[in-house]
């Protein structure tokens, strides 16, 4: 069986100390949550950090609370905590779309919402989902928080504006009235990285769509944030030809790459297809949202 | 916590001999205590680590061990010149070809073995690898076996003399051209399609792995490995390494799937070994999961041309030409006279006028092998194309496809009946078998659902194949693999006690054998099965034979336990005669009892014959005291396994998912001995089905890269990918066969994939206009079809 | 580095190196071989034990990050000589060939009735879609756990 190359090992007991540490040992640190997109790449010796940082026991930084008009996730918060979350199911069902459809149920109860948005792997389904509802993520380093926009998190293929000494610490989705939202995916198998992906997210106000978020996933070297397919939707009323029209954006406006899931022209209408779906099924939750 | 009632269920549930029994087996494995080859703790073990081949085919310049050696848990490092030295750097194929065991000259697929480390711990042993330096010169590669005998192309066995290009085999025919052309000149109908059966691999849930143990002072080298072939392993280690084939002991224990996967000697098996002989420790490698998807035996890889035809609603002739991709080295399994395998068997099931089949193999740089995933002898290959023709027959015909299947079968009255290629046929009601299917799956009411559904802009397919397998190799007078007999043997003693040891050469991994050879023998001498021990895996403690694949454990050494087990009855009859003081002839027999015609209270049970057999009272006249027996059974012929498959499939119409909503199997493998194994051989071999039909495959770039080399890409059908499999059966027994049995493993993974695909191009035809999809049927391959440009699988 | 756990219900201390797999802490350096593994990128299934109740797979967890956390292996199934429900119905129901999938189906199947003590059959499937059986088609596994979770109800009710 593949193993990873050694490497040192501690355990964080605040966040403070992770913080520390990841200061202290500079660039060839990473810090540890459920490990499952990790470890894997260390077993295969794609990725050979020299310094592991566990944050499990910061359960501080696991809950799923509204605050102040916001919904806030603790990075450390696992995908089967999503997953079940009444709260989240009320407000933003999305999660549980994604949820049900990432990885499988065993590598659920490990991975962490952190952890998904840090790999930064376009074809993940929580970036676009995070997109969509338009999260801002709290980001601390020793000086302090900083919040930074989805759209401006991920900077680039795996790469994310978490910066040296570093680390996510927070999810937060602001709440608003009239809001439905739904996530898409299509896959090769159960448990597979998408082919392609769409996470929508509508507003409605008076029956006409206040503001909208749209994404993609897996369809581009980073999530594609579909402003001008939120910029079309806004302020008009849901019907089947705006969102066909939507849709036609989302397959103009992904980047996808030819790959063992699909050639590009097939990820393209993917992208079309599933964002009409999203929308679709994101307008019909926004009847009865508070 | 809930707790129940411990094993074993009450006595008065198990049947004497054949019949739902529950395995003898499970008790130690839903305990955690099963006993596979990771699981064997040897004091003073070493471990080994394999470095790989990052090129398809590239010269070697240099090799240097020198900062692995340098590693304080190193022990040795073996290269392609260590070996030479000892005359191991090459070795023999199953198919009369020559493999490396480490590169020397050159790397010929990515993956290649080049060098092998031995450490204290595995972990230093992984670690050790990335300090071999290795300097090698890329040359381009062949990954298109349309391509391999181009003029241009690069020659990969320049290690061969003579050879000028990529040819790996000449060409093997079958069947008759001349009437073949007859044929297709009086047809009415003709189709012709280009079919490939894509590069996939059997995967089993466990990889190969070894230990190797030799005793410097003895000589003696134990072998511990899971492997389906113990004896025919044995005998190569002798010819390759020249080691005393009395003193190499191999032994397996349990084996986590084979699959095919674990027939052929592996390079890091012979490495082992020598790691040994240079250590004089135990020597363990057991490969990750990337190392067994891109080095170890593949499946399938066949490039198919085809015509069929018809003549009045009947398919009267088929033509095949095939490119067999065999990678860079030939080491596909098959019996000697059969370079193409049972490939022939291609006529199907069909009563047809005539057939040619033409193959030839070719080599490219891609993983050797060839031989595998549940499949006789590329059987596979030839059912899935037959069975894809007939359908592409019946679209051209504009008939439905289990009708043109009813018009064109052997009928029951034809049986023995001989192929166009040459095969006898044993057995079969082929119609009678199809009906049960269409009963089950109500094909009526699926074409109804699917009319009103295609109304609706919703797409559904039904697809149908009908199979015949030819399978338990084999008729010692037509079969051997590296001239040893495909015959098996068994041992029988029954102690005085009544308790009874069966030794066979067969190999289960996974197969129930401990349970059904119980079960022979407990219904030929009316022992009970958990009185008889079924012994196996360990070549000091068994019979010779060739072990566990092609569906031949219950056809061969199910044939051998049979008859042993009647020569000991017989032996019992005359031990009877004696102790009731009659003529054997006098004697009838009755499950477990040898009794007085006319007279039944006058017997003695085979309990009290064997107590009398090793007693000091007298023995008939001549006799040897002891109640045993040996044979070697030379099966008459191979057994002919048939059934009909009927699969449902649902295609989301935006997005081209293909989901198999139902799918019915009617096996018919002749008598069943235990038909709760059966019914699970045949539940594994449709997952499977489903896998090769939607999404398992083995592919490479234009470098030769390994597309698939880990589970994250090589994608194995999850529980919710399966349909509610739907069984049926109807029961031939096989003419030739002691018990009337047929084999069954391999079934299920033949006769689903084109039962699959049928379905998918069914639900597109009308539609769509999809003439033909090449397998996996992927989300993307389906709705390129459906754009109308379907797309070749590499 | 030293690391402190419960497994199977008993205090284990041990120093390991950091990179350990808790796969290869719980086979090799506690012997219990129960547990599989069958791939390196946590797609098989085979190498699933509890942690703290909840099924995991061990090839992707450091024995580092097991300190304090409770780990159950097939091997703690049985007890004193009675067999868990799941392994009874595994028996019952023919639902292992080869049996190496089957430590990893059995705990994952423990974990879902803990949690779901009457699962439909699309919950079963769901809940070992992580574990890929080579073998059984799965057919026999979903007739397992239904067999346990229905004896399991029984006895309950009994008791």
């Amino acid at each position: 069986m593949q193993t990873p190359a050694p490497f040192e090992y501690e355990r964080a007991t605040s966040v403070e100390e992770a913080i520390a540490a990841l200061r202290r040992v500079g660039p060839e640190a990473r810090i540890i949550a459920g490990g499952h997109s990790l470890l894997p790449m260390m077993k295969l010796r794609l990725a050979t950090p020299e310094h592991l940082i566990d944050i499990n026991d910061l359960t501080e930084l696991a809950y799923i609370r509204e605050d102040d008009g916001e919904i806030r996730i603790g990075a450390l918060t696992r995908h089967v905590d999503l997953e079940r979350s009444e709260l989240l199911a009320r407000r933003f069902p999305l999660f549980a779309d994604a949820e049900a459809v990432i990885a499988d149920p065993v590598v659920r109860n490990r991975g962490t919402i952190g952890g998904s948005l840090c790999q930064a792997d376009a074809a993940e389904d929580l970036s676009a989902v995070c997109s969509a509802v338009k999260a801002q993520v709290v980001i601390r380093g020793a000086e302090g928080e900083r919040v930074v926009a989805m759209e401006d998190f991920h900077v680039g293929p795996y790469t994310t504006a978490v910066g040296a000494g570093e680390m996510l610490t927070e999810v937060r989705v602001p709440v608003r009235p009239g809001a439905g939202s739904a996530h898409e995916k299509v896959e090769r198998r159960a448990g597979d990285w998408a082919i392609a992906a769409a996470s929508a997210a509508l507003w409605m106000d008076d029956g006409a769509i206040a503001d909208a978020g749209v994404a993609l996933g897996a369809v581009g070297m980073t999530t594609i944030h579909l402003a001008r397919a939120e910029e079309l939707l806004r302020g008009r009323a849901p019907s089947e030809e705006l969102f066909a029209q939507a849709a036609a954006i989302a397959s103009e406006d992904c980047s996808p790459r030819a790959d063992g899931r699909g050639p590009v022209d097939y990820k393209r209408h993917l992208a079309g297809v599933l964002t009409h779906r999203a929308l679709r099924r994101a307008a019909a939750r926004t009847k009865g949202s508070g | 916590m809930a707790v129940v009632e411990n094993l074993p269920t009450p006595a008065n549930e198990r049947p004497i001999g054949f019949g739902r029994l529950k395995r003898k087996e499970d008790p130690r494995f839903i305990r955690g205590k099963g006993n596979y080859l990771d699981d064997i703790r040897l004091p003073g073990t070493v471990y080994g680590a394999m470095l790989r081949s990052p090129y398809a085919h590239a010269r070697i310049l240099s090799i240097d061990t020198s900062a692995a050696l340098a590693h304080p848990n190193v022990a040795a490092v073996i290269t392609a010149k260590d070996l030479e030295t000892l005359g191991l750097a090459w070795m023999p194929t199953i198919s009369y070809d020559t493999q490396a065991v480490l590169a020397g000259d050159k790397v010929r697929f990515q993956g290649q073995e080049v060098a092998f480390v031995i450490a204290t711990d595995q972990y230093s042993a992984n670690d050790a690898l990335a300090l071999i330096d290795v300097d090698y010169e890329p040359l381009p590669a062949v990954v298109n076996a349309r391509k391999a005998l181009d003029p241009d192309a690069p020659l990969i066995r320049d290690d061969k003399a003579g050879q000028r290009d990529n040819l790996a085999s000449p060409t093997w025919e079958a069947g008759d051209e001349a009437a073949t052309d007859r044929v297709f000149a009086e047809a009415d109908t003709v189709v012709t399609r280009d079919i490939i059966y894509p590069r996939c691999h059997p995967a089993p849930l466990e990889t190969c792995g070894i230990i190797a143990d030799f005793d410097p002072e003895t000589g003696q080298l134990d072998i511990y490995n899971g492997n389906q072939a113990p004896h025919a392993h044995r005998t190569v280690y002798a010819h390759v390494a020249g080691l005393a084939e009395h003193m190499i002991r191999i032994m397996c224990s349990d084996i986590g799937g084979g699959f095919g996967n674990k027939v052929p000697v592996y390079p890091g098996y012979v490495c082992a070994i020598v790691g040994s002989i240079l250590t004089g420790k135990p020597v363990k490698w057991q490969e990750d999961r990337s190392e067994n998807l891109m080095s170890t035996g593949f499946a399938r890889d066949y490039v198919m041309s085809s015509q069929m035809c018809a003549k009045d609603g009947k398919i009267t002739g088929l033509r095949v030409d095939v490119i067999a991709d065999h990678g860079a080295f030939d080491s596909t399994a098959q019996p000697t006279k059969f370079p193409a395998g049972f490939f022939h068997i291609v006529c199907g099931s069909y009563d047809l006028q005539a057939s040619h089949v033409k193959v030839k193999a070719v080599y490219s740089n891609k993983a050797p092998g060839g031989v595998a995933y549940r499949c006789s002898f590329r059987i596979t290959e030839a059912v899935y194309l037959v069975e894809r023709m007939v359908d592409a027959l019946a679209h051209e015909m504009g008939t439905d496809p289990i009708d043109l299947r009813m018009r064109s079968f052997i009928g029951p009255e034809q049986f023995p009946y001989e192929t166009t290629t040459g095969w006898t046929y044993d057995s079969g009601d082929y119609a009678k078998t199809m009906r049960v299917a269409m009963e089950i799956a109500g094909y009526e009411d699926l074409r109804r659902e699917q009319a009103e559904k295609r109304a609706r802009g919703q797409l559904m397919g039904i697809g149908v194949s009908f199979f015949t397998e030819g399978v338990g190799a084999g008729p010692r007078k037509h079969m051997d693999i590296l001239g040893l007999s495909m015959n098996d043997g068994a041992d029988l003693r029954v102690h005085p006690s009544g308790k009874a040891v069966i030794s066979i050469s067969a190999q289960t991994q996974g197969q129930g054998h401990e349970t059904t050879f119980a079960q022979i023998v407990a219904e030929e001498l009316g022992i009970p099965p958990e009185d008889v021990e079924v012994r196996h895996g360990d070549t000091d403690r068994s019979p010779y034979g060739l072990g566990t694949y092609g569906s031949r454990s219950t056809p061969v050494s199910g044939g051998a336990v049979a008859v042993v087990s009647r020569k000991v009855r017989d032996k019992a009859r005359l031990i009877a005669a004696t102790m009731l003081e009659t003529r054997p002839e006098d004697l009838a027999w009755e499950k477990g009892r040898w009794y007085v015609k006319g007279d039944p209270e006058m017997g003695a049970m085979i309990e009290e014959i064997a107590v009398r057999a090793y007693s000091g009272e007298e023995m008939p006249e001549g006799m040897e005291g002891g109640l045993d027996a040996q044979v070697i059974y030379d099966p008459p012929n191979l057994t002919y396994p048939y059934g009909a498959y009927i699969a449902v499939v649902d295609i989301d119409p935006d997005t081209a998912q293909v989901a198999v909503r139902r799918f019915v199997a009617v096996d018919d493998c002749g008598v069943r001995i235990n038909p709760m194994i059966v019914d699970g051989q045949i539940h594994g071999g449709l997952a499977e089905g489903v896998g090769i039909a939607l999404m398992e495959l083995i592919s490479f770039d234009e470098e030769g890269n390994c597309l698939n080399s880990s589970f994250m890409d090589y994608l194995i059908p999850t529980a919710l990918e399966c349909p509610d499999f739907e069984l049926g059966e109807t029961v031939t027994p096989c003419p030739h066969h002691p018990l009337g049995a047929k084999g069954i493993g391999e079934s299920p993974n033949v006769g689903s994939p084109p039962a699959i695909v049928n379905a998918v191009i069914d639900a597109l035809h009308e539609t769509h206009g999809v003439e033909h999809i090449d397998m996996p049927c992927t989300p993307a391959r389906v709705w390129a079809a459906m754009q109308g440009r379907p797309e070749p699988p590499q | 580095m030293n690391v402190s756990l419960t497994v199977n219900g008993e205090p284990v201390s041990a120093d390991v190196e950091p990179r350990r797999l808790l796969v290869h802490f719980l086979r090799d350096d506690l012997g219990l071989t129960g547990t599989h593994w069958g791939c390196d990128t946590s797609n098989c299934g085979a190498c699933v034990v509890l942690m703290d109740g909840r099924p995991v797979k061990s090839c992707t967890i450091l024995t580092a990050m097991c300190e304090g956390h409770e780990i159950r292996t097939v091997e703690s199934l049985e007890v004193e000589g009675r067999l868990d429900p799941v392994q009874q119905g595994f028996y019952e129901r023919h639902a292992l060939q080869c049996g190496f999938c089957t430590p990893g189906m059995l705990m994952t199947a423990r974990a879902l009735l803990d949690e779901n003590p009457d699962p439909t059959e699309h919950e079963i499937r769901t809940a070992i879609s992580g574990a890929i059986c080579r073998c059984t088609g799965y057919k026999n596994i979903v007739s397992a756990v239904r067999w346990a979770a229905e004896h399991e109800a029984a006895v309950e009710q009994e008791a």
